[in-house]
């Protein structure tokens, strides 16, 4: 990182401070995720009839829900888990679909078709609709929940890598290297992909908030995580019947907390973006 | 031109078909046994085989399945019994009226906003706008469904317990459209509109704060490039009024990159309606495919898949002709 880039990232942090909180909440999500069996005070799975269903207090800050579990032990836990899916569907999404963006941008015809013809078919749904669809066919585990989220963000990744490599593949450094005897292949990957990085990860940062909702909302309506798991999506379901009747501690903080997560992802993909293109901005 | 943009839409029905096909042959385990029922024996799991032509080469069963779809025959529920096209066709009106109600709340109010923001851009306007914006888009529906109703039910009473479409003390109006807006109104019966609205607000607000995000953003994004194009500038310079160059000019322009995010919208749209439809117990066909899973009674949630998925290209295909009659220069080019 050079220090011009240094430079403009502090610019973008003193301009836009709400960036900067977005990277702290962010930090701090992280740190829940890696160390979070650690930091709850209580076992988030350890049921006590006795404390059912009571409202938050100094020794349970957010509650107990109706089996006497700590409501912040179990947030906390389980942002290990939200975290994971939407990471490992986020990266697998990254992968297949800037790799065959990538290809259909550069070389054009037929592998462009093909291709394109995927991303509109994926498109063509409404695309929570059509991960349930996945879910329910593959059978019912958090896998098939990371596999199916992977598979309805697929079309953007495609897009943006075709896109982007489209309108750099004629550019005087890929004819360079082309003409230094690299193979076609090598040219894409050493040359050419380092450049669409950039947008991307744009993409990747705002993709992260939507993969979280999209997998609490799977869990909410009984896809993939099974109780007693602790889960964001999950932990709402739960305490959705208790909300008419006045107890609305227990849907209240998860829901809080999912929200805050996707709110970070959002503001911080937002950031990114004028990081990377400050003409971009909306 | 209209007839080009319907021929444009079959390999996405195509595309849909093919998916929703492999789908039904990816279930878990053995399929004939799932439709045969938990209780059958292997004869009749056999003959179910059979019946469904699980027996036959895949390209085969393509086939007939194309043929049942022509039909329409989707197969039969097994919790209930019934064909699924029945169901599906019975509860779609409500799911539809949630999600043109939410719709109609989301455009009324953001547009406005979207405007608002672009004609004063730097300012805290336009800083609010965009931080409700990203917050809007945060909002998981089902939580903002139970915390609506908690709020405007439990604390203060304003809206009726948020289950079904109408209070259990009014009998549903006669179904001519399935939708109890437009059939209380038709029956004259102002009552049970009064009762199905009271019903239908809070869904229906949840479902438009969740889409609100794209169409504000997309309406600011638009209004800000029309304003500062030259068109506007000659507008001004004429000295024509303030509010006729931000409406009968710039405003009409810059409708049209919002129509085009109207097909986001309703993918949003269709996909958060299961959700908001389990948070209040709406009976529609989100709640249908939910009972559903539950159950393991795949053939609605195939049914379920495929007519969502159908809905969704017919509407985008009525985006597509909405902006050639929008704008006549789409028609000329294409």
């Amino acid at each position: 990182m050079s220090a011009a880039t240094l430079k403009h990232i502090r610019y973008v942090a003193t301009e836009n401070p709400v960036t900067l909180v977005a990277f702290l909440l962010f930090s701090g999500f992280v740190l829940l995720a890696l160390f979070g069996p650690w930091i709850a005070p209580y076992d988030p799975l350890a049921s006590n009839s006795g404390a059912a269903l009571k409202p938050p207090s100094a020794a349970h800050w957010f509650g107990t829900d109706s089996l006497g579990r700590d409501i912040l032990s179990r947030i906390i836990v389980a942002a290990r888990l939200d975290f994971g899916i939407a990471v490992s569907a986020v990266a697998a999404s990254f992968v297949i679909g800037a790799a065959l963006g990538s290809l259909a941008g550069f070389y054009g015809g037929w592998a462009d078709r093909i291709i394109g013809r995927i991303a509109d078919t994926i498109m063509a749904f409404p695309l929570f609709v059509l991960a349930m669809g996945i879910v329910a066919a593959l059978g019912n585990t958090v896998a098939n929940i990371v596999i199916a989220t992977a598979i309805i963000n697929l079309p953007f990744y495609i897009r943006v890598a075709r896109a982007e490599v489209n309108v750099r593949r004629g550019a005087g450094y890929v004819e360079a290297a082309r003409l230094a005897g690299n193979s076609d292949l090598r040219v894409l990957a050493m040359h050419v992909f380092p450049n669409i990085l950039p947008p991307i990860m744009v993409q990747i940062s705002l993709n992260m908030g939507w993969a979280i909702l999209n997998a609490a909302g799977l869990s909410f309506i009984g896809l993939g995580v099974r109780p007693p798991q602790a889960e964001w999506g999950i932990m709402v379901a739960e305490g959705a019947t208790y909300i008419i009747s006045g107890e609305w501690w227990v849907a209240l903080f998860p829901g809080a907390v999912l929200m805050l997560a996707v709110f970070t992802f959002n503001l911080l993909g937002d950031g990114l973006r004028d990081i990377m293109d400050p003409r971009m901005r909306t | 031109m209209i007839l080009k943009r319907l021929f444009g839409a079959l390999p996405n029905i195509v595309g849909v078909v093919i998916v929703t096909f492999i789908l039904t042959r990816a279930l878990p385990g053995d399929p004939a046994a799932y439709f045969a029922g938990p209780a059958a024996t292997t004869e009749a799991i056999e003959q179910v085989r059979a019946s469904l032509g699980l027996d036959k080469t895949l390209a085969h069963q393509f086939v007939l399945y194309l043929k049942d779809l022509a039909r329409g025959d989707l197969g039969n529920s097994l919790t209930t019994g019934q064909p699924v096209v029945t169901e599906i066709r019975q509860r779609l009106p409500a799911s539809l009226e949630l999600t043109f109600c939410g719709l109609l709340i989301a455009v009324v109010v953001a547009v406005p906003l979207g405007v608002l923001a672009a004609t004063r851009p730097g300012t805290w306007v336009d800083h609010l706008c965009r931080l409700l914006a990203t917050a809007g888009v945060s909002l998981p529906t089902f939580f903002t469904g139970l915390l609506l109703a908690y709020v405007f039910y439990f604390l203060l009473g304003l809206a009726p317990s948020p289950l079904g479409r109408i209070d259990v003390s009014f009998p549903p109006p006669p179904a001519v459209t399935g939708l109890y807006l437009v059939d209380s109104l038709l029956a004259r019966d102002l009552e049970s509109f009064r009762a199905s609205a009271r019903q239908l607000v809070l869904p229906a607000l949840t479902m438009g704060l969740f889409v609100m995000a794209p169409l504000m953003r997309m309406t600011r994004a638009s209004m800000l490039g029309v304003l500062s194009s030259e068109f506007i500038r000659t507008a001004r310079a004429s000295g024509l009024p303030r509010s006729q160059v931000l409406y009968a000019y710039a405003f009409r322009n810059a409708l049209l990159p919002v129509v085009t995010t109207l097909g986001m919208v309703f993918s949003f749209l269709l996909g958060s309606n299961v959700l908001v439809e389990k948070v209040f117990a709406w009976p529609g066909i989100g709640s249908y495919v939910i009972e559903a899973l539950v159950s393991s009674d795949y053939a609605p949630v195939q049914g379920f898949v495929l007519t969502m998925a159908l809905l969704y290209v017919a509407l985008n295909l009525a985006i597509d002709v909405m902006y050639v009659l929008i704008d006549p220069r789409v028609g000329i080019e294409g």
